[in-house]
């Protein structure tokens, strides 16, 4: 990270721990549950976001000074929502298999609540060059945690990881299936992921003490 | 913020302004990659086509297309008639029937307007092969499916696909454990009338040995999602049952 003031690399690595948009700002919980069942979309969420987000946050960092204060959050919903549908678009022009898989969670990234949170408190009064590191670092952060939910429960619910059987198969009984192990269908509901999610803050909040608010 | 941003004047001509650009930039997105997007979709409709006859590139367990370039060629050589059905038995031959819009049709029919049904006969190793088109409502948006018959309305293949159902749950409609459980499952009963397919949590038959129950076993966790495919091969390929009747069962 040679080519980053040790401020600009803050940016990037404090929201993949100590300030993470989902286990210490509690943001973006919603879409956590929803698409987490499985793993890949997790990893095709996070790539998403970094877009969005990175982008984003340039943009409105850019037109900071012109935006009329009145109106700033309909002009940063009009921006997430142009940046949203510009990706949808140019997906199902040229990779029309990945769009069709990613389907819904194109449009859930409006509904992103770390993305508003981004731009209202960061890009807003910041550069350009910061805004886009703080955009991306925060897209991180969000994603680690994604991809750690949708590790557990893709495993623990269907017995697979990015759809390849790696606890054996369940129907023919072979692998961990042939000793009495059974798929925690329990694991592929959305309550399962914020249990997840609360066992990560538990083990992150233990191991950082100076993280427990009062 | 300066006052100038403050003023009313400003917000409002921002604001137009703001949406003049984010539109102008949007329609010139979308206009120039419409042919683009519209030529994926006439892809993927031949290429679903030729999933459920199963003509496909399926390695063990997952699911796979002919491939974007070759998919125009393969279909000329397999999809021998195109037809268009009116009046539950009048065929005619149509070679743009696989652009029939099946959303469109449904809502002619609901207006009182004919529907006009595609059905597509391919051949494959000297077996002949119905194709039909369906479309329905799963949890959250629409399902539909391709689903490929005999003569006698034996499934013999059949492609899901979604728009918007739960991943891990739902979605996994047009996963290859769902799908290939439909391969030689009857739509008929014993008696010989038409039943559908019903996605069962308490067959008894999860294995899906018995092909002549008009049940295949369900997804757990979508439950919504199965009904809502149930009910479309019901209602749906009902509609064609008319046609069948007229083919020479043997």
């Amino acid at each position: 990270m040679g080519l980053l003031s040790k401020k600009d690399q803050k940016l990037i690595l404090d929201p993949l721990a100590d300030d993470n948009p989902i286990t210490i700002q509690v943001l973006g919980i919603c879409s956590a549950l929803a698409i987490t069942a499985q793993l890949k979309a997790s990893i095709v969420m996070t790539v998403s976001v970094i877009f969005v987000l990175g982008l984003g946050n340039v943009v409105i960092s850019l037109i900071r000074n012109i935006i009329p204060s009145k109106i700033r959050i309909i002009v940063q919903l009009t921006v997430v929502a142009a940046l949203v549908i510009i990706v949808d678009q140019v997906l199902k022009a040229f990779s029309y298999q990945l769009s069709k898989e990613l389907g819904a969670f194109i449009g859930l990234i409006i509904t992103n609540c770390i993305i508003m949170g981004r731009f209202e408190a960061f890009a807003l009064g910041n550069g350009p060059w910061k805004s886009f590191l703080d955009g991306v670092g925060n897209a991180l952060g969000y994603g680690v945690i994604l991809i750690i939910v949708g590790f557990f429960r893709e495993l623990l619910g269907s017995g697979t990881l990015l759809g390849f059987k790696v606890l054996g198969d369940p129907i023919a009984k072979t692998g961990l299936y042939a000793i009495g192990y059974e798929n925690n269908g329990f694991m592929l509901l959305a309550p399962m992921a914020l249990i997840v999610v609360g066992i990560i803050i538990w083990v992150q909040r233990t191991r950082n003490k100076a993280l427990i608010e009062d | 913020m300066s006052n100038k941003t403050d003023s009313n004047s400003y917000t409002i001509l921002f604001a137009i302004g703001m949406v003049l650009v984010v539109g102008a930039l949007l329609a010139f997105v979308a206009s120039s990659l419409r042919p683009k997007i519209d030529e994926n979709k006439r892809i993927e409709k031949q290429q679903n086509i030729l999933y459920a006859m199963g003509v496909n590139e399926n390695d063990e367990s997952s699911a796979v297309f002919i491939s974007d370039k070759e998919v125009g060629e393969v279909f000329g050589k397999y999809i021998t008639k195109q037809l268009v059905i009116t009046n539950g038995t009048e065929a005619k031959e149509d070679e743009e029937a696989y652009l029939i819009d099946v959303k469109k049709e449904q809502s002619n029919a609901k207006d009182g307007k004919e529907r006009r049904l595609p059905l597509f006969v391919g051949e494959k190793d000297g077996k002949t092969y119905y194709v039909a088109p369906i479309r329905g409502k799963g949890l959250w948006d629409a399902v539909w499916a391709y689903v490929a018959m005999d003569n006698n309305m034996v499934v013999q293949g059949a492609y899901f696909d979604h728009k918007g159902e739960t991943a891990g749950l739902g979605a996994n409609i047009k996963e290859r454990f769902f799908m290939d459980d439909f391969i030689g499952e009857h739509l008929r009963d014993a008696s010989g009338s038409f039943a559908g397919i019903a996605i069962s949590k308490s067959n008894g038959d999860p294995l899906n040995k018995d092909k002549t129950d008009n049940e295949v076993d369900a997804i757990a966790g979508a439950t919504i999602t199965g009904d809502g495919v149930a009910a479309m091969i019901k209602s749906e390929l009902k509609l064609y049952e008319p046609y069948f009747k007229t083919l020479k069962t043997n």
